[in-house]
């Protein structure tokens, strides 16, 4: 702390670079959505943004990701768990396999589950004979969503459970408590933070997603319609303002839900540590 | 001395079940879509198959989604050594608030990426006179595309440094500058063999997510075919012309770059683990 700026060289020129790269791809084009927006009338606006369709867009959207990164938080502990936690044949492989998400395209990923769970696809013709319908539902669009989010919950808890200290289990053990007791108390409260990380990124991503969901969704206005989707048919109307209005209304949202997130993980950690 | 046997794991039970549910989740959320692209991409056929990834819309898009790719990767790969090395080496005021903002791109839609730069450089966009005097085209075309994928993939390489970096420290590389070294030069022989793994890491990620890009690209692509049509977009236009067998054969391909790039990524971090 003796000196605010090291010796090592080059400060000015590093930082110079980085605000300028920023402000070119990312700032600049960000505030052309403000500066749309600011160009339309209050009475425009409200209705390009909050009218009927576009408002079930957003709850399909917001509602199926909150679902499946519900889901992903489930089996992305489970999963982080029986890797860090057993060993068994294979488990190096399905260790591996966990990224795929992040490694396969997202319309690739879309035309396959659209496939797979359509009435004659393979789980689709299985879901039809109990009644329910995969492709072209909400269920469907959870479905995709958290195909595309497996890799979020399980790759921020595993590395915490690796670090865990195994003593205080054992300790705790040996003082009479149960397996669940020592499971509730001991271990989770440590996976509450990575838990909350993997579930804001898995749900941002959800929420912005548009490949994967394009193609399962079958895109029925009031009915399975998402919110990119719905900036992107207008966009191909050349309506920008209607884009425009949808798009700064689910970026608000996005920001205000992860710095929720973000607090709420620092309440926590401040919460353990103390 | 029978608690002592169950000590260091739950009652066996319990553990064939939890893996038992692992497997079956991974099986049917992962390998059957992946044993679904295969079987549908032969469905016609090996013939039909080569036909369709040798097919000359397919080799543009190729041709093209390499190039955005490259590109995208080797912009992002410079800035995130530069804003990795002026993070983590300097101390100055607002620095949690840049690394927020490098973070950004994760919490927006790929959509909404594509949106802004329509906006900008698209009809009635602001710099669309400019553009119109130079007879320079940005969207629907080239530059937009490596644009838009440069937006998404922003982060990947800088998010991988930034903590790797962090944890190693100053020391060695202000000694290196006490006894005169350049700046260019402790870069090159001290700090990038401390870092050549997670470097390699966050390229291997960057790649991936450049590669398969669909959202963003598809706003500013205008759809061209053989010109501004990238692999994931030729994929949507062969479904969505029931060419169903040709899609999924196009996929298959990029089934094979993604396991290779799991392979990578594996090998890297192991890589990376043994030489701590």
């Amino acid at each position: 702390m003796a000196h605010k700026n090291s010796v090592v060289p080059g400060f000015r020129l590093t930082l110079g670079i980085t605000l300028a790269y920023l402000s070119v791809i990312i700032l600049i084009p960000l505030s052309s959505v403000f500066l749309k927006t600011a160009d339309m009338g209050l009475r425009e606006f409200i209705d390009a943004a909050f009218n009927k369709r576009v408002l079930h867009a957003y709850g399909v959207s917001f509602i199926s990701a909150f679902l499946a990164a519900s889901v992903n938080v489930i089996f992305g502990v489970l999963l982080a768990w029986v890797i860090v936690r057993y060993d068994f044949p294979f488990k190096r492989i399905m260790d591996g396999m966990i990224d795929l998400p992040f490694a396969l395209p997202t319309s690739v990923a879309g035309i396959a589950l659209t496939t797979l769970y359509s009435e004659n696809g393979w789980i689709g013709s299985q879901l039809s004979k109990a009644g329910m319908k995969g492709s072209y539902t909400v269920f469907g669009i959870t479905i995709a969503l958290v195909f595309i989010g497996i890799p979020f919950v399980t790759r921020s808890v595993q590395p915490v459970l690796e670090d865990l200290d195994k003593g205080i289990e054992e300790a705790s053990l040996m003082l009479g408590a149960t397996r669940s007791q020592i499971f509730k108390k001991v271990i989770l409260p440590e996976l509450l933070s990575p838990i909350l990380t993997g579930f804001s990124l898995a749900f941002a991503r959800g929420v912005g997603e548009y490949g994967s969901v394009v193609f399962i969704s079958g895109n029925m206005p009031m009915k399975t319609e998402i919110a990119p989707l719905l900036i992107m048919s207008k966009l191909e109307q050349f309506d920008y303002e209607g884009a425009t209005a949808i798009a700064i209304v689910m970026l608000l949202v996005s920001f205000i839900m992860l710095l929720i997130l973000n607090l709420l993980r620092r309440r926590t950690n401040k919460f353990l540590k103390e | 001395m029978k608690k002592h046997k169950s000590h260091g794991g739950e009652p066996k039970g319990i553990k064939i079940i939890l893996i038992g549910i692992s497997v079956l989740f991974l099986v049917t959320m992962l390998i059957l879509p992946l044993a679904l692209i295969i079987t549908q991409a032969l469905g016609k056929g090996v013939r039909a198959y080569i036909e369709a990834i040798t097919d000359h819309y397919t080799l543009k898009a190729l041709q093209l989604t390499l190039l955005a790719t490259i590109t995208a990767v080797a912009a992002n790969t410079l800035f995130g050594i530069t804003a990795a090395w002026c993070i983590t080496k300097f101390k100055f005021k607002g620095k949690q608030f840049l690394i927020t903002l490098i973070d950004l791109p994760f919490s927006i839609s790929p959509v909404i990426a594509g949106l802004i730069f329509v906006l900008i450089f698209g009809r009635n966009g602001l710099f669309y006179g400019l553009l119109e005097q130079f007879d320079v085209k940005i969207v629907f075309a080239l530059p937009g595309i490596i644009l838009a994928t440069i937006f998404v993939t922003f982060p990947f390489v800088a998010r991988e440094l930034i903590p790797l970096m962090e944890a190693q420290g100053t020391d060695e590389e202000a000694a290196a500058a006490s006894m005169g070294a350049g700046g260019f030069t402790i870069f090159w022989r001290i700090t990038l063999p401390n870092i050549k793994w997670g470097l390699l890491y966050g390229i291997i990620l960057c790649t991936a997510r450049a590669m398969g890009e669909f959202g963003a690209v598809s706003v500013v692509s205008g759809h061209i075919r053989g010109k501004t049509n990238t692999l994931p977009l030729h994929i949507e236009i062969l479904y969505s012309e029931y060419q169903f067998s040709a899609a999924f054969a196009v996929s298959s391909c990029l089934v094979m770059i993604a396991v290779i790039i799991l392979i990578l990524r594996n090998l890297v971090e192991w890589k990376a683990k043994k030489s701590r």
